[in-house]
């Protein structure tokens, strides 16, 4: 006999292609179909079926009509024939001829003849397929049935088993309803035949090829259960009797199928049910331990009541959600009360979770709960229970925050303003760090209600109020520009200080907090625009005033500072402060700086404090922060005006020009070369800066030949600043030459070798950041003055430089060419030639190379140091018997790690390391001390058989740091000793 | 567990807050201003010992509070009184042992400590004030490897 499949490759193009009609195939097969031997008969359906589901687009109206005819008659077959013939009914349930009427009587026939379920699960596929089939094209016709084809699907899906399966009757069953089939008298087995699933129990199989998860069988039985109200009565018992069992993932379940169901259900539904939900979902929150069931839980209430303040009352109906949340406030009220706070949190979610379903909810617990809240807030006394309830009245705050905009009579939270500021208020002044957290946090949230006037909030003397000013203007700018600005501009400028010493003091920290709180709100531009001209004023005002001129001006350098930064992301705001405050500080400088005000005066140099050191430092800050963050083309154009006003004296540009002579910036008043600095420096690196060469060589000039040190290493530090962004190439090697002949004279003799050091070291910082081969050279030029008995401490201490950030030039925020591992870099290169220089050395000069090593490790990051360091461990050895607290300190803070990460390599030299550091026990300064011990305790890493030998003259020699006079030495006494004692012990 | 007890006397104890690191002042901080040995700093050598039975600290029970602390630098005294969590708590005398202990290795030569009970917060407070008081019963008491393990392990600080 031909193979089935063979006969299908031949026949089935010939039916395709018009060669054969069906119903020749069907005369062909004839033979076959009428046979008595079922299994021939089989075959011979099975290959028609087989050919229909190919062809089926193709057949006539007529010839669907006798296929069905035929197939519905071999329903009632042998049951080795019924496959073959449901795969025949699927591909006709594919005819779009189908004739009216075909569709049901399919399916009439399908439900009378064939026990669905003691087929295959392939074939009962094919049943569903037929069913879906229909529905999606004979929707009308099978609503024709009415309630019978309910009945005939429930009687087809009862007992389904496999997976597969059910995700298509779930989806039929889901059509039924949502296409609005007549469910007649068997909604409860309907429900019954779907909810038997639930809650869904199925894992899948570890090789599953199918990839059904137990998660998809449970979304789409979810979706059957909660897909309609009618379902309401026997599935809300359901999900009761869930929760209430014991397992996990059942009670999760129930949760999330409770909350979906609310989406649709009316009060009707709930109202018989709510006693028990609530009691079932109050013992799950306050019992569990789980706290996805505790989430759960809460969605559910939130659900719940939200369902029942959506519900439209009929005239005759009572408001279920009166009496339910009056059972919530009920049963969670009084455990807000009890004095051992066990239940309060598990009280407090149930009653947010209530109160954030809709407004009605909310006022309806709020009027209850937030005087509640107010009144135990002032019956505890501990700031961790104080704590405790005002997070939960930051919970309601939050919510109302949520539920957004609320009629102003209505709010409760409106008539409780006063008792619930001065709640906020307690908390930011209590001492307890986590109660004013929760303190600020209130108070943002407060400021955030709309209907809060609080403006009123904020006392002037809390840095926590500050910081909450800060973080609420940018959300309401208008107000804060608006009243709150004004209000502290009025109370600077007033200056009506009083007579004596104390209301002096009194005005002057009331001044500063203005100054702070000037800079803490200005964290919006419209703001910034309000806030600077008012602090630019003051610093004006300051200068021409008398006395402690300097600190105020300090002060607001400060404010202005802060304000810089804030700026900084706002490309808009970072243009306004620069284009406004850099003109007006470098003005009010340069007329400082004017040679002789012909003004008979009793004061010392009236006007004059903006040109101390102190004024100056603190002034360059806030001109670098104005400018880092410029783009290069504001950039550019800034620096066409600054540079030519400290290279030609053009002073057009600044907001006072009339000076009553010329400003020589290189000349009489080369101070303000630290504000030139503060700028030039912080340029991004690709913004060209006009007449360079010009400009280098003058400050080379200025910084080997002032007498000032301040202005020299200024001058210096500015110098090397624009050489690291400076581009390679033979204008940088001219300059660098330059500069490097210009201090070897100076270092060679002459008055000015110090400046000359300052420079090289500034100069030699600049070249190492970036890497640039010249580096090297000056790096031994610098290793070289070592040994210089006058230069040589200050050469050692200038390795400190080199190696730390510096904060105002030759750093990365402000562009420098900064490489990254510089340090581990110059580390290798050069700590080699530290060591040869320190054993070459004459005894008078050793311990700068110590030293300058000290600054050196001190700067390398400590778990770069443990790999190296056993290689210098004997010099650090011998460095621990230099008497220069540095190097002392250094090699302490070295050896520390070493200690805990390397104890094998230090317990060879445990004898020395005793010694040592017991006698710097007693050192005269705190921090070695302090160090000292750190490093005895440390020792007690060491295996305990090395220690235990020292364990007795340890102990006895700790006992005389434990009566130190400092505290913090004492501690880290108790600490050493303490471990030291339980060497060795029992019980360690 | 000392004696191979099964159960905990006081299985379910009311825990308190840490009172956390005294912050350090710019007093402090000056090399040359010397700071006296106050109550603050006798409580925080004893407030981390760890109680014998539970995973908690003295502070965190409540045993040790920073009111019952007295220090006279100048007169080198040093007063502490306990309070056990439950009258007849048997692990009073451990306690009270294992604060004396700490403060021995803690504090210079020149103390005189005096470690007791709470008056009236244990049911035998005058049996074990007596025998926290008497110097050669303590130094019996650590001799004996079993107690000085436990002790030990009441003074091990926790990481």
């Amino acid at each position: 006999m031909i193979s089935l499949a063979h006969s299908l490759y031949v026949l089935s193009p010939g039916v395709k292609d018009g060669r054969w009609t069906v119903l020749q195939l069907v005369e062909a097969l004839g033979f076959c179909l009428e046979n008595t031997d079922p299994r021939t008969r089989g075959r011979g359906i099975q290959l028609l079926s087989q050919v229909l589901l190919q062809c089926y687009s193709l057949l006539q109206e007529k010839e669907v009509l006798h296929l069905v005819v035929f197939y519905e008659s071999r329903l009632q077959d042998h049951h080795l024939v019924i496959p073959s013939v449901l795969q025949g009914l699927r591909a006709l349930s594919m005819c779009k001829v189908l004739s009216p009427g075909l569709a049901v009587s399919v399916l009439k026939a399908i439900f009378q003849e064939v026990h669905v379920q003691s087929l295959m699960q392939l074939d009962r596929h094919t049943v569903y397929s037929i069913i879906t089939n229909f529905m999606s094209t004979r929707e009308e016709e099978l609503k024709g049935l009415g309630a019978n084809f309910t009945f005939g699907f429930i009687q087809v899906m009862d007992g389904e088993k496999d997976p597969r399966n059910l995700l298509v009757a779930f989806q039929i069953v889901r059509d039924l309803i949502a296409k609005d089939y007549d469910l007649g008298p068997f909604v409860e087995e309907l429900f019954e035949v779907t909810s038997c699933y639930f809650p869904v129990d199925f894992t899948p199989p570890p090789n599953d090829p199918h990839g059904i998860q137990r998660e998809d069988l449970i979304l789409s039985l979810r979706a059957v259960l909660t897909s309609t109200p009618q379902f309401a009565e026997f599935l809300l018992p359901l999900l009761i009797e869930k929760l209430d069992s014991e397992l996990q993932s059942a009670k999760l379940d129930s949760l999330q199928t409770l909350t979906a169901c609310c989406a649709i259900y009316r009060q009707k539904e709930l109202q018989e049910f709510l006693p028990s939900l609530w009691s079932s979902l109050r013992r799950e929150v306050f019992q569990t331990a789980s706290e996805k069931i505790e989430t759960e839980c809460l969605a559910a209430l939130h659900a719940l009541s939200a369902c029942l303040s959506r519900s439209v009352l009929s005239s005759d109906s009572e408001d279920l959600l009166d009496s339910f949340l009056s059972s919530i406030l009920q049963d969670c009220r009084h455990h807000l009360c009890e004095p051992d706070m066990k239940l309060v949190w598990p009280s407090a979610k149930l009653l947010q979770a209530a109160a954030g379903a809709s407004l009605r909810t909310y006022h309806c617990i709020t009027r209850s709960i937030l005087p509640l809240l107010l009144e135990q807030y002032t019956k505890h006394t501990q700031s961790s229970q104080r704590r405790t309830i005002l997070e939960m009245l930051l919970g309601f705050l939050e919510l109302q925050q949520k539920l957004g905009h609320v009629e102003e009579d209505e709010s409760t939270l409106l008539s409780l303003q006063a008792p619930v500021c001065s709640v906020v208020f307690s908390a930011l002044l209590d001492p307890s760090v986590q109660l004013q957290l929760v303190g600020i946090k209130a108070l943002t949230v407060l400021g955030s209600l709309p209907c809060m006037a609080f403006c009123t909030l904020f006392p002037p003397d809390s840095e926590a109020a500050m910081e909450a000013a800060g973080s609420l203007a940018p959300i309401y700018p208008k107000v804060f520009s608006g009243r709150m600005v004004p209000r502290l501009e009025e109370e600077l400028l007033s200056g009506r200080a009083g007579k004596g010493v104390e209301s002096y003091h009194n005005h002057h920290s009331l001044q500063q907090r203005c100054l702070q709180a000037l800079a803490a709100v200005s964290t919006h531009t419209s703001i910034v625009r309000e806030t600077v001209p008012v602090l630019l004023q003051h610093l004006q005002k300051v200068q021409k005033g008398n006395g402690a001129a300097a600190r105020n001006m300090v002060a607001v350098c400060q404010s202005l500072h802060r304000v810089a930064l804030q700026c900084q992301q706002d490309a808009e705001g970072c243009w306004y402060f620069h284009q406004t405050v850099v003109p007006c500080l470098l003005a009010m400088a340069v007329e400082a700086a004017m040679p002789g005000v012909p003004e008979p005066s009793t004061h010392t140099l009236p006007g004059k404090a903006l040109l101390e050191e102190e004024v100056l430092a603190a002034m360059i800050p806030v001109i670098s922060a104005a400018t880092t963050h410029l783009s290069p083309e504001l950039a550019a154009q800034s620096v066409s005006h600054v540079v030519p006003l400290f290279l030609d004296g053009e002073v057009s540009f600044l907001p006072q020009n009339s000076f009553p002579s010329s400003f020589h910036p290189f000349g009489a008043q080369r101070r303000l070369v630290a504000l030139l600095m503060a700028f030039v420096c912080s340029l991004p690196r690709d913004v060209a800066i006009p007449q360079q060469e010009w400009l280098l060589r003058e400050l080379l000039a200025l910084s080997c030949s002032c007498n000032c040190p301040f202005t020299a290493t200024t001058a210096a530090k500015c110098f090397a600043g624009l050489v690291n962004k400076h581009p390679a190439g033979q204008q940088l090697d001219e300059i660098l030459q330059l500069a490097v002949n210009r201090m070897e004279a100076s270092l060679a003799e002459g008055p000015h070798r110090m400046q000359a050091l300052t420079l090289l070291l500034w100069v030699t910082k600049a070249l190492v950041l970036r890497y640039h081969p010249l580096s090297s050279c000056l790096t031994d030029k610098l290793l070289g003055l070592l040994g210089d008995t006058e230069l040589g401490p200050a050469a050692a201490e200038g390795f400190s430089l080199l190696m730390a950030e510096s904060p105002d030039v030759l750093n990365k925020g402000c562009h420098a060419d900064v490489r990254i591992m510089f340090r581990q870099r110059f580390f290798t290169d050069n700590v080699p030639k530290l060591v040869q220089g320190f054993h070459g050395a004459g005894p008078d000069v050793k311990a700068n190379y110590l030293k300058g090593l000290s600054h050196v490790l001190n700067h390398l990051p400590k778990p770069v140091l443990v790999t190296e360091l056993p290689t210098l461990l004997s010099l650090l050895l011998e460095a621990l018997s230099c008497s220069d607290r540095v190097v002392q300190l250094s090699t302490l803070s070295c050896l520390h790690p070493l200690l805990l990460e390397a104890p094998q390599i230090m317990s060879l030299h445990v004898d020395t390391l005793v010694t040592k550091f017991l006698n710097l026990t007693s050192s005269p300064t705190m921090a070695v001390r302090i160090a000292a011990l750190r490093c005895a305790h440390a020792l007690t890493s060491l295996p305990t058989t090395v220690l235990l030998p020292y364990k007795g003259r340890v102990i006895r020699a700790l006992a005389k740091p434990l009566d130190d006079k400092k505290r913090l030495v004492r501690k880290e006494a108790v600490a050493a000793r303490g471990e030291w004692f339980l060497l060795g012990s029992p019980g360690r | 567990m000392v004696g191979g007890r099964s159960a905990l006397e006081n299985a379910n104890p009311l825990i308190y807050r840490r009172s956390g690191e005294r912050p350090v002042t710019a007093r402090e901080e000056d090399d040359e201003l010397p700071d006296a040995i106050d109550d603050r700093e006798i409580f925080d050598l004893i407030r981390s010992i760890n109680d014998p039975e539970h995973p908690l600290t003295l502070e965190e029970l409540n045993v040790v509070e920073q009111v019952r602390v007295k220090v006279n630098d100048a007169e080198s005294t040093v007063s502490v009184e306990f309070t056990p969590t439950i009258p007849h708590c048997s692990m009073a005398t451990l306690i009270g042992l294992s604060i004396k202990v700490k403060l021995l290795r803690s504090l210079p030569d020149r103390f005189k400590l005096d470690v007791h009970i709470t008056p009236g917060t244990h049911a035998s407070e005058h049996a074990v004030n007596k025998q926290l008081a008497d110097k050669e019963r303590v130094a019996a008491a650590l001799e004996n490897s079993h107690l000085l393990e436990v002790v030990n392990q009441c003074l091990t600080a926790r990481s």
